[in-house]
């Protein structure tokens, strides 16, 4: 994706084009024609009404997309008169993370939603404009194409009204299509700023801009707020942010300086400040700078800093490494770091003075380490815009404070470690800072090592520190060479049809999951507990879908959406016995080690006791029909402990069977499961279909029919997801193996599947019955006569030798001895074609066959 | 070279002789993988395909072995062990597990087998400390830590994996299974089993975690390749000390297979295989019937004619001794009447060979005379045996022939 730089260093001027049409009603002029004029620069952009533009956000690469419906003049307005009236569009990533799972699919990679909010404020400065692109309005059975030739160009397929995606009217389709072909005119003189913003060329410009930054912010102190800022539109996701008024204030002063004409390098040094919230928190979390920010921001700030760093400054990275021996500067920078906190409350006492970056370079001079946190960040903005670290980066952003990006963080930076101390003192005071320590001590070696940092490296590489284990006990030793990646189509292809794989979204299984989310979530709203049952034959995706409301509900709590919640999994068939389930639960909630009727009384008094103000507790416990015991006390207790209202504990059941609760359980124990109940039906084909082809997305490996026929046959089997991924591998395996040549394998055909569903699935009995030997066959034959003779479907060994001898004559062979027949006989047995006795029965054991009687006769016949 | 030559001669092929043995028992016994394997090429690709993703790309997979006793499943597991643990890169990365269903009889042995295999941290010296309950959790949590790209890939071959299928839950191999479906230490499940079933086995929670990858190995070898297997088994290697002899060894045998026999006596010949087939294919009972004593001999005749006119029913002593003494009172001159004691004794001597079999189990209050027996020989049996029994006296072997030739 491109870089979209929105805050230029050169000052564009926007002007009007055309005469102005009065709106009588509005009272105010409307436009056809905006331009945009660089400076410096002779390209001149022209912006049309009904064009789609991008519109400046908070995030760099992703800047906001809008059809622009309106542009005109707003006297009343103070602070800009140019206004301009947009319809949205969303990208996926703006969508809520809990709506993510709504699309049930992938997104492409330039897709766009329709936003379908009339709430959502559509008047925006018309001066934030950057400029053109181009969107494609598909129809709802058109697919979007994956070779991008233009990364300007984006999809539009859905429209997303906060609540649901949906297909787009044709009438809206016929609308957007008509209006794409009025705009092609769009140059593209924006990417040459790109790189000029990444040149190295600031250091020259230090001093120049810190005075041109006062001047400016004198300015945007005047402007007032105004509620023009495209962020309105993203109500749902700021809600989960406390957020302070002041911080709105800020957010948009500063948005208004920076579009504030006037400006030229000082941007800059704007941008210096502004660029790690902007960037670190596309989500719109609403700051203007760490420093700056409300107490319990910074910490988030502080965490995406420190992310961003060490994603992106790999010189950074490397300094802190150097300078890890030197543990008395990581204690200097430890008293640092608080400094920022109490400089962020103050700021949340006297906004305004603090919201001026004039004042940040004031105090710097009194603090220097304020200086330093916003100054050591540009580095940051000098980074390899790949696509990929960005969307990785900007994911784990989104779930900021996310256990799981916790830990990475830890991996990455060593030193947060080493200044342990510090860190733990940080978690102690209340705003909880985990990711201070390191940004102070980049902030420490800055000053040191400033020229460093200043140089910008080319070759970002990001280099992964050895992960040390917490508990090195349980461990499988680690590979000394590398797992391989996959070279080819087919390699790639079998991997993200591992069932191990765990796609981004589980298709076809929205219902359950909204099912099962809002029966956890309503749960946690409420602190109260309950059971759920959820029943399903194999492969139909139950402990995934559950796995997956439980990441959501993590990521949702992390968001402060949810309350917070401890969650525990135990699987029935992963315990030796029934009552070890006691053991785990234990173990899992409090790391306390103990029997299992120890751990019982332990578990029934804290889920029986008042008082205790903990986090509620969801429970998965998988595989229960395995936790049936005689007096069923053990699900008894599970069930029982959710009843008292201070358990505040969920348990959600996981079985097989749908008549579980009926068929195995007691009266007392299926009541206090309670009727909240969820049958997972087996995939049909279509939705096995649509597994795969989310599964195997810009990837080339199958033909459409075989997918089509490997979910046809499975769905008539049995409905059995896995069956089907591992049918699928096993066929780019045959592919693999069918085209010798070296190079490219090509598609995997229906051929080829058709092989891997044979292999899996046909019986074996016949092609062993033609493989056997001739003794065998023949013994087999005189069973078939036997049986014939007599009527039955059983014969002892006696009466089946004795056919055997008489078969044997009449063709002319050498009869058998008993001995030999009996060892032919225990050999056709071992395999389980024939059912026998033990062979201590001798010649009265009974044999059956296994097989029906027509499968060995055509068998036999086939000679 | 025929080793009649000379005395220190045939000393010199004594020792060759029993090299010769030596060499040939090591590679029809000991599954040694340096054997050339036989018309199982396409199963062998697909295993060491299979072992290479797991070892390399650390991909997880299941695949069962099925094919009858001695169709060569362990030989083409090791040979495929062997090859992969040349690769040099694999050699270092790879942890091996073997199990087998008849050592590890539940999953208790089995995850401390496993626990020891993988020499992880709860085991000191030989032995592994800790509960069933604990030795699970922690071998799951040892593998739950791994991932697909750092971890060393296990690969556990259990082998007689129907028996596994039989221990309580199937706790062993849903966890495997599992671990292979799921993002876990990367690991490849390799079952052998003779059973063709095997999968109506599984439990189906355990079955749908099971890839479904099955191998087959059939002995489909028609004449010809049996014919060439047979040369190669037999034949010398190029190492033996003797070139002169084992030549001479390797010609006789591809002539011996040729089916031209040369009584050139330190070689095999075709009567000697001959005869070890006879020996192998002999009737183990018609043997224990030749060692009889001639009353012992008369009680199972006259069995068989109880058998003749009851159709198969079930018969006691007092039945076998009247018509024992039908017989005798008829031709009295030939056999001597012995008294029902030694009758009885005679009886219980059968019983002791398995030739007779009780129908209930014996209970102690029951009289042993009026239990209900059935017979263990078939009737050509019996009529065979008697054909080489030395010394029988003509009157028992027409009485054997027909019940009626008294009259």
């Amino acid at each position: 994706m491109a870089h979209y730089p929105t805050r230029l260093k050169t000052r564009q001027i926007y002007s009007w084009v055309g005469r102005p049409l009065l709106d009588r009603k509005l009272h105010c002029q409307t436009y056809k024609e905006m331009s945009v004029k660089k400076e410096g620069c002779s390209t001149e952009i022209r912006i049309q009404v009904g064009q789609f533009v991008l519109i400046e956000g908070d995030d760099d690469e992703n800047p906001y997309v809008a059809k622009l419906l309106e542009l005109f003049e707003d006297d009343s307005a103070t602070y800009s008169k140019k206004r301009a009236r947009v319809q949205w569009f969303m990208r996926f990533c703006e969508v809520p993370v809990n709506k993510q799972n709504l699309l049930g699919r992938k997104p492409a990679a330039q897709e766009i939603f329709w936003y379908d909010y009339p709430a959502c404020n559509s008047n925006i400065n018309a001066e934030t404009i950057i400029g053109h692109v181009q969107v494609v309005a598909l129809a709802p059975g058109e697919v979007i194409p994956m070779d991008l030739k233009n990364e300007k160009t984006f999809f539009v397929k859905l429209s997303w009204n906060e609540k649901k995606f949906e297909p787009l009217s044709p009438e809206l389709i016929a609308q957007l299509d008509k209006l794409q072909e009025g705009s092609p005119r769009c140059q593209k003189p924006l990417e040459a700023k790109t790189k000029s913003t990444e040149s190295p060329s600031w250091t020259t410009e230090h001093a120049v801009k810190r005075i041109e930054s006062r001047h400016s912010t004198s300015k945007s102190r005047q402007t007032p707020s105004h509620p023009v800022t495209p962020r309105a539109r993203k109500r749902l996701e700021l809600s989960s942010f406390p957020r302070t008024p002041n911080t709105r204030i800020s957010q948009q002063t500063s948005r208004a300086s920076l579009d504030s004409p006037g400006r030229t390098k000082r941007k800059v040094a704007f941008s210096e400040i502004t660029s790690p919230s902007k960037r670190s928190q596309p989500d719109g979390a609403q700051t203007l700078s760490p420093a700056l920010q409300a107490p319990e921001k910074t910490g988030e700030i502080q965490h995406s800093c420190a992310k961003d760093d060490k994603k992106a400054s790999p010189d950074c990275h490397m300094i802190l490494r150097t300078r890890v021996p030197a543990l008395k500067t990581t204690e200097i920078s430890e008293e640092r770091t608080l400094t920022p906190t109490r400089g962020g409350r103050k700021s949340s006492v006297v906004p305004l003075v603090v919201l001026k970056p004039e004042n940040i370079r004031k105090r710097e001079a009194k603090e220097p380490e304020f200086r330093d946190e916003a100054t050591s960040t540009p580095h940051r903005i000098r980074r390899k815009s790949s696509l990929l670290t960005l969307n990785r980066i900007r994911q784990q952003l989104r779930f900021l404070g996310n256990s799981k990006s916790d830990e990475e963080g830890e991996e990455f930076l060593p030193a947060a470690e080493i200044s342990d101390s510090g860190s733990e003192e940080d978690e102690a005071s209340p705003p909880p800072l985990p990711r201070r320590t390191h940004s102070s001590v980049s902030r420490n070696l800055r000053s040191s090592m400033k020229s460093s940092l200043q140089t910008p490296s080319k070759t970002p590489k990001k280099t992964p520190e050895p992960r040390t284990p917490r508990h090195a006990t349980p461990r499988i030793r680690s590979r000394n060479l590398a797992a391989q990646e996959p070279t080819n189509t087919l390699e790639e292809a079998r991997l993200r049809l591992h069932v191990s794989a765990v796609p981004q979204s589980l298709p076809c299984r929205e219902q359950e999951f909204q099912d099962i989310y809002n029966f956890v979530e309503s749960k946690l709203l409420d602190h109260t507990g309950g059971c759920m049952y959820i029943s399903g034959v194999p492969g139909t995706g139950k402990t995934a879908t559950v796995h997956e409301v439980i990441r959501c509900l993590q990521q949702a709590a992390q968001a402060n959406d949810v309350p917070p919640f401890q969650y525990i999994e135990v699987n029935g068939m992963k315990l030796t016995e029934p009552h070890q389930v006691y053991v785990q639960i234990l173990q899992k909630l409090t790391d306390q080690r103990a029997t299992a009727n120890h751990a019982a009384e332990l578990l029934a008094k804290r889920f029986r006791t008042r008082g205790s103000s903990q986090d509620t507790t969801v429970l998965l416990v998988d595989e229960l029909d395995l936790l049936w015991t005689q007096k069923q006390d053990v699900m008894y207790n599970l069930f029982d402990w959710p009843t008292h209202k201070e358990a505040r504990l969920v348990v959600l059941t996981i079985a097989n069977t749908m008549d579980l609760p009926e068929r195995i359980m007691m009266n007392r124990v299926s009541s206090r499961l309670g009727l909240t109940r969820m049958s997972f039906q087996p995939y049909t084909h279509s939705q096995l279909q649509q597994i795969l082809v989310s599964r195997l997305e810009h990837l080339k490996a199958f033909e459409d029919d075989a997918i089509q026929l490997v979910a046809r046959k499975v769905a008539a089997l049995s409905g059995d997801a896995r069956r089907c991924l591992d049918i699928c591998r096993r066929a780019t395996e045959i592919c693999e193996f069918s085209h010798q040549k070296p190079g490219s394998p090509g598609l995997v055909t229906t051929a080829h599947l058709l092989e891997a569903v044979d292999e899996m699935f046909s019986s074996s009995y016949i092609t062993a019955i033609k493989n056997s030997s001739v003794l065998e066959q023949s013994f087999l034959r005189a069973i078939l006569a036997e049986f014939r003779r007599s009527g039955l479907e059983e014969a002892t060994f006696q009466q089946v030798y004795s056919q055997h001898v008489a078969l044997c004559r009449m063709e002319g062979l050498p009869y058998p001895t008993m001995s030999e027949a009996m060892a032919v006989c225990s050999h056709l047995g071992s395999c389980r074609l024939l059912l026998v006795e033990p062979s201590r029965n001798d010649l009265l054991l009974r044999v059956r066959l296994n097989v029906s009687q027509d499968d060995v006769l055509y068998a036999l016949k086939e000679e | 070279m025929s080793g009649r030559k000379s005395k220190s001669n045939s000393l010199i092929q004594a020792e060759y002789l029993s090299q010769v043995q030596r060499i040939l028992r090591e590679r029809f016994c000991h599954q040694s993988p340096h054997g050339n394997l036989f018309g199982v090429q396409v199963q062998y690709k697909h295993l060491i395909e299979l072992l290479k993703r797991t070892a390399i790309h650390g991909e997880s997979n299941s695949v069962l072995i099925i094919g009858p006793r001695g169709s060569g499943k362990t030989m083409l597991i090791n040979h495929a062990l062997k090859e992969l643990m040349e690769v040099e890169e694999v050699n270092e990365n790879v942890l091996q597990v073997h199990l087998n269903g008849l050592l590890q009889i539940n999953d208790k042995t089995a995850l401390k087998e496993i626990t020891r295999q993988l020499n992880l941290e709860n085991v000191v010296g030989d032995k592994v400390f800790g509960s069933f309950a604990e030795n699970l959790s922690f071998l799951l949590e040892a593998l739950k830590k791994g991932d697909r790209t750092s971890s060393c890939p296990v690969i556990f071959i259990l082998d007689e994996f129907d028996l596994f299928a039989h221990h309580k839950n199937q706790t062993l191999l849903y966890n495997l299974f599992d671990i292979s479906q799921s993002a876990q230490t990367p690991v490849a499940v390799i079952g052998l089993t003779c059973r063709l079933d095997i999968l109506e086995l599984l439990e189906k929670r355990v079955k749908s975690r099971f890839s479904h990858r099955q191998i087959h190995l059939m002995n489909s070898f028609g004449f010809p390749q049996y014919l060439k297997i047979f040369k190669e088994q037999l034949s010398l290697p190029a190492v033996f000390p003797d070139k002169i002899f084992a030549e001479k060894w390797n010609e006789n045998v591809q002539m011996l297979a040729l089916n031209r026999v040369t009584p050139s006596y330190p070689f095999v010949t075709a009567a000697h295989l001959m005869e070890a087939n006879q020996l192998c294919s002999m009737d183990s009972k018609a043997n224990i019937v030749h060692g009889l004593s001639v009353l012992e001999i008369c009680l199972i005749i006259a069995m068989k004619h109880l058998n003749d006119i009851y159709e198969e029913e079930p018969f006691n002593f007092q039945m076998v001794y009247n018509e024992f003494q039908k017989f005798v009172q008829r031709k009295a001159h030939s056999v001597y009447n012995f008294e029902k004691p030694v009758v009885m004794k005679a009886f219980e001597h059968l019983q002791q060979l398995e030739l007779i079999r009780p129908m209930e189990r014996t209970s102690v209050n029951a009289q042993r005379e009026y239990q209900l027996m059935k017979l263990l020989l078939d009737n050509t049996q019996i009529m065979n045996a008697l054909q080489k029994y030395p010394n029988c006296p003509t009157d028992v072997r027409q009485w054997a022939t027909s019940s009626l030739s008294w009259l």
